[in-house]
């Protein structure tokens, strides 16, 4: 359902003005959603940027979603790969 | 990797039966397929997070797990926290929460974005982050109220770039 809840909060976001980016942990939920930008990440639930305390795991992650900003080709559905 | 065999089966065969077309884009609908184009480089871009961990700050009040349909409430975090402040609310226990209990930066990375700004990787992480609790059956609150009213608090501070984080 987290990954639903992100996908509704991140279109009213997006539609405020604010160019947005999501981490997906069940990539079936977010086809569903469909939220403007979002990584899939190949993470068990609960584990969205990787693993604890991982500083450049976490980094590389939120680095590869970052990268994601500029797509206006939504909805743009990108998976991270290790 | 999750995979949706991974979530419980009791919780698999709801989410099997579970109307997510109805909540899906539709066509015409200027929320569902809104797209922001980004204005300017990272590097000169104020960021905001937003997760649904479930995470508040010791004094506020924590997510009410009893809900039935889902607390579609927010907790408003300021950016300059240490993020192990944070205690988490979790109806949900469908997902590990030891990882976050060990580090917060798992679903909040206070911590990586504010090394991201010190190299200049982003222009500034926003003021105030948000946290919702994600177990949200029924989002129709969420959808009306709760989402637009965090959106125009992000205006309100000048966000340009949003990072949403589920667990």
């Amino acid at each position: 359902m987290c990954n639903q809840s992100v996908g509704l909060i991140q279109r009213q976001v997006e539609y405020a003005g604010i160019t947005t980016v999501s981490i997906s942990l069940l990539r079936e939920i977010t086809e569903k959603t469909r939220p403007p930008r979002a990584l899939f990440v190949p993470f068990p639930l609960g584990y969205p940027l990787g693993e604890p305390n991982n500083v450049a795991l976490q980094t590389r992650i939120i680095r590869a979603a970052f990268a994601l900003l500029p797509r206006n080709d939504c909805p743009v559905l990108e998976s991270f790969t290790l | 990797m999750a995979r949706m065999e991974d979530v419980e089966f009791k919780e698999r065969l709801f989410l099997k039966g579970y109307p997510f077309k109805h909540y899906s884009p539709r066509p015409g609908d200027p929320v569902a397929n809104a797209v922001t184009p980004l204005q300017k480089p990272l590097s000169a871009c104020k960021v905001a997070l937003i997760t649904t961990a479930g995470l508040s700050l010791p004094d506020q009040a924590p997510f009410d797990l009893t809900i039935r349909n889902g607390d579609s409430s927010f907790r408003e975090i300021p950016s300059d926290i240490s993020p192990q402040l944070l205690e988490m609310n979790q109806r949900s226990w469908s997902f590990d929460q030891t990882g976050i209990l060990r580090d917060r930066n798992l679903a909040l990375p206070l911590d990586r974005l504010r090394e991201m700004q010190e190299r200049g990787e982003i222009g500034a992480l926003a003021p105030h982050c948000y946290s919702f609790m994600g177990s949200i059956v029924g989002p129709a609150r969420l959808m009306k109220e709760s989402a637009p009213e965090v959106a125009r608090r992000l205006q309100a501070d000048g966000v340009d770039v949003a990072l949403l984080t589920p667990v």
